[in-house]
């Protein structure tokens, strides 16, 4: 299927969605499903890098954290303006300000692009294990400027209100159902473009540095280059993801955005969806991701977490490639 | 500025003791990613298992947490063991180390982490002994016992491994076998057994390491994860599998730490750590006496 | 006629061993230079700083006119600089036509333009196994391999690079009597094409049947350069390498 149909398949998919949802209207559906189409957002974006190059990222968080509170310093810069500026810059300013959200998205994608691009350039020279721990002591340094930065709130937080409707022309939406929509969408955008790198020579060559990065480098592969864009799409994708977060959850905490749920789960979806393919992270966070809303709402939310882990211990060492790879191996021994 | 000179005296102070505790906790991974190449990330979990059986024994049956991880010294032998062989049955004979390995590791992290929750829920817990409490005085200087007893036996265990290594046919084994594995086959001793004893300790000294940490400072499922960042910090900064750089390396960890907090605020504390794993990784990945 | 190939004093350590003290080595276009030397002598971590693998310390590596240091391994792949591995290191999540596309694509490609459309990617990886001698394998998996066919593998991918000078290291170790005169001839023919070869081996008969001129590595340093005949009867080289 080439790209084109595969776009109008997923719109056409995405529509019956939400037309269930809009028939539905039930508030509930919304919220949930705003929180797993985010971790399929968040998982095909670590696939990028881990499954694809084989460079496992520990600091989702923190950039799915950036995307959050690039937003969150915006919105407070709205309500500044008029202490910060005086009047004729202050009522200009009030033009432009508050930023709608899809305006949000590209900024914190870009934020949250450009740290993965610095934080690949440094570090990106060192073997993949030294890369993984670096992604996580990036969190921390994050996380603690962050918590040291009062402007979006500092360790208290920060309140964000979350208006009741949208409002386009006469036409009006809950503001909850737009959030849903907008994750709809960035979903897609996810999914598209992971597809089309599996299929294209970029993806090729992401296969190499994650199959012998050595070789690679003597059969001509840039690996440096590849793997900073892998980096910097990857973290741009959960920047994008984190941007409307703190509409829909409120109040922002650090320890909450940081939170290492994050980060487990963004490395659990996709190892045991499987990890060579965009269909992989997609099974495992409509999987995952339904599970543990079940389990929050029936149990706990630090039993779900625990199912999670021990999940993911489970699936790497039985399944390594995860649900697609048992599907694949069951394929091709009836083949033969 | 105008620097208090006893309080800057008793910052280094503290720091040096803080460095010989980090330097044990350290001990373990310099073990298991220095010499086997490990990246053993869920290390500080096993540390934060020590500090809660330490504290359970210590509250229940009022025995002294470093007593306690003594006995327990066996238990997580065996427990390292176990872990090895499952490591290498699912990742190192299959040749996949490098992302499923650590991911395993992650997932143990978090699992043990969510079960402490759960077991434990999420308050501070804290030991009780006879030296926590108490300091010595030398002047100005203050050595607090809750952190200087720990320091000591924390530099015991350091130089106990550091002879087990360089003096005995097992710990020359182990060095043996994270540079040439063939060379240690025609040894006639199988890599494989060596690499689990060798795993075994390193978890081993993650007992004693917790026991040490909750004298220090009150424990909480979470305090794990500031630790990955000082334990691979001082790793990479002292050279992979260097003894000798590992201690030097966390002694200055200790110390900038408890400068920072001193002067700067305990918020800051953890950036302090994996700042200078960052730079470390960026600028001079070889570390201060590597390779 | 200009050196296509010049290293200038090398020298290269890993702590405080050194593995390359002071190599000087050149190599003419279509030359056929043998490395031989004994284990651990320093032959494979030479290559390695002459293809970008490793940076050496001291010294520069000067290929076809431009100097070479400071560039990344593909970049010097790029400029017609190939090797293959001493333990193959295909990719081994992709079929041996697909392992064939990669060189093409990123070298080939990056230095001509993408003049070939798929089908035209398709006919050369088709033709380079052929030449080798796996084009029935195209479709199959590295894991399918025999010793041999790996090898060959290796020496294939580092030909789809298109270089004008090739480096095989140890491409024979512990491969039968044919299989090594198979070997050589492939080695032969892609050298009557005009390409420039490095043979790095243990095995004298194949280093002297096919080398113009013999390179000695003992300890990191270079103990002799010349003709084979001459290099087999130099004192010094037997008492090193080739023993009694």
């Amino acid at each position: 299927m080439n790209t084109t149909k595969f776009i109008l398949a997923m719109i056409a998919a995405a529509a019956a969605v939400l037309a269930i949802a809009h028939w539905l209207n039930v508030d509930y559906f919304f919220f949930a499903a705003y929180t797993i189409l985010q971790f399929i957002v968040l998982a095909t974006a670590w696939n990028i890098l881990g499954g694809y190059c084989g460079y496992v990222n520990f600091g989702s968080a923190a950039f799915f954290a950036l995307g959050a509170y690039s937003s969150v310093a915006l919105i407070k810069f709205d309500g500044a303006i008029d202490s910060w500026f005086p009047e004729g810059v202050a009522s200009f300013l009030h033009h432009i300000f508050p930023l709608p959200i899809p305006v949000l998205i590209v900024i914190g994608s870009v934020v949250s692009g450009v740290v993965g691009f610095g934080m690949g350039y440094l570090t990106l020279r060192l073997r993949g294990a030294f890369f993984a721990i670096a992604t996580l002591a990036m969190a921390v340094v994050l996380q603690t400027l962050v918590v040291n930065w009062d402007f979006v709130g500092g360790s208290r937080g920060a309140y964000i209100i979350r208006p009741d409707t949208l409002e386009v022309g006469s036409w009006q939406i809950s503001y909850i159902e737009y959030l849903f929509v907008l994750m709809l969408i960035l979903t897609m955008i996810a999914l598209v473009t992971a597809r089309t790198i599996e299929r294209s020579q970029l993806g090729f060559g992401f296969a190499t540095i994650r199959d012998d990065e050595l070789a690679a480098e003597a059969c001509g592969v840039p690996t440096l280059r590849l793997k900073l864009i892998a980096t910097t799409l990857s973290g741009a994708f959960m920047g994008m993801a984190g941007a409307p977060f703190p509409y829909y959850i409120g109040y922002l905490q650090p320890a909450s955005a940081f939170g290492l749920e994050y980060a487990v789960n963004s490395i659990a979806m996709p190892m045991i969806g499987g990890t060579t393919s965009w269909v992989g992270p997609l099974v495992g966070a409509i999987l995952l991701g339904s599970a543990q809303q079940y389990a929050t709402v029936t149990i706990s939310s630090a039993v779900n977490l625990l199912i999670v882990g021990l999940m993911l211990v489970g699936f790497v060492i039985i399944a390594p490639n995860g649900l697609i790879g048992l599907v694949q191996e069951r394929s091709r021994r009836r083949q033969s | 500025m105008d620097i208090p000179f006893d309080l800057l005296i008793n910052a280094i102070v503290a720091g040096l003791l803080l460095g010989g505790f980090y330097a044990a906790v350290t001990a373990g991974v310099s073990i298991s990613f220095g010499m086997l190449d490990i990246v053993n990330i869920a290390h500080p979990a096993f540390i934060i298992l020590g500090s809660y059986i330490a504290y359970f024994i210590n509250i229940n049956f009022g025995i002294d947490p470093i007593i306690v991880s003594l006995i327990m010294l066996p238990v997580f032998f065996t427990l390292g063991t176990l872990v090895y062989h499952v490591y290498y049955l699912s990742f190192e004979r299959r040749g996949q180390e490098s992302l499923r390995g650590l991911a395993f590791f992650f997932g143990l992290l978090f699992v043990t982490e969510v079960v402490l929750i759960l077991v434990f829920g999420v308050d501070y817990r804290y030991v009780e002994a006879r030296y926590i409490g108490p300091s010595l005085h030398f002047g100005m200087i203050d050595l607090p016992l809750r952190m200087l007893v720990p320091c000591l036996v924390a530099l015991a265990l350091f130089a106990a491994i550091e002879l087990f290594i360089t003096r005995t046919f097992t710990g020359r084994a182990i060095m043996a076998v994270s540079q040439d594995q063939l060379a240690l086959q025609l040894m006639a001793a199988d890599p494989i057994r060596i690499k689990r004893i060798a795993f075994g300790i390193s978890i081993a000294t993650a007992a004693v390491a917790g026991a040490l940490l909750i004298i220090i400072q009150p424990v909480e499922p979470s305090v794990g994860r500031e630790y990955i960042g000082r334990v691979f910090a001082i790793c990479v900064l002292g050279g992979l599998g260097s003894m000798p750089g590992t201690l030097i390396a966390a002694v200055m960890l200790g110390v900038v730490e408890s400068l920072t907090a001193t002067f700067y605020g305990p918020s800051w504390a953890p950036a302090v750590a994996f700042g200078f794993l960052l730079l470390t990784l960026a600028f001079r990945p070889a570390g201060l006496l590597g390779r | 006629m200009t050196t296509l190939l010049h290293v200038n004093n090398i020298s290269k350590r890993f702590g405080g061993f050194v593995a390359l003290d002071d190599i000087d080595l050149e190599v003419e276009p279509g030359e056929r230079l043998g490395l031989i030397g004994p284990n651990g002598s320093g032959k494979s971590t030479l290559v390695n700083c002459i293809c970008g693998t490793l940076q050496n310390e001291s010294g520069s590596v000067v290929f076809d006119g431009h100097a070479m240091d400071g560039l990344a391994a593909h970049e010097r792949t790029h400029r017609g600089l190939a090797r293959s591995f001493q333990l193959p290191r295909p990719f081994y999540s992709m079929t041996l036509a697909d392992n064939l596309r990669i060189p093409l694509l990123y070298t080939v490609h990056a230095r001509m333009g993408p003049l070939r459309s798929a089908g035209d990617l398709d006919a050369r990886c088709h033709e380079l196994l052929d030449l080798f001698g796996l084009a029935k394998k195209a479709k199959q998996m590295p894991r399918d391999l025999t010793q041999v066919e790996m090898r060959k593998l290796e020496l294939a991918r580092a030909m789809a690079a298109e270089p004008k000078l090739l480096i095989a290291d140890e491409s024979m170790a512990g491969l039968s009597h044919s299989e090594i005169d198979d070997i050589l001839t492939l080695l032969a023919r892609l050298n009557e094409r005009g390409i420039t070869i490095i043979l790095i081996e243990h095995i004298m008969r194949a280093v002297m049947s096919f080398s113009q001129r013999l390179a000695v590595l003992v300890s990191g340093k270079k103990i002799a350069d010349g003709k084979p005949e001459e290099i087999v009867h130099d004192p010094e080289v037997v008492r090193a390498y080739l023993g009694q």
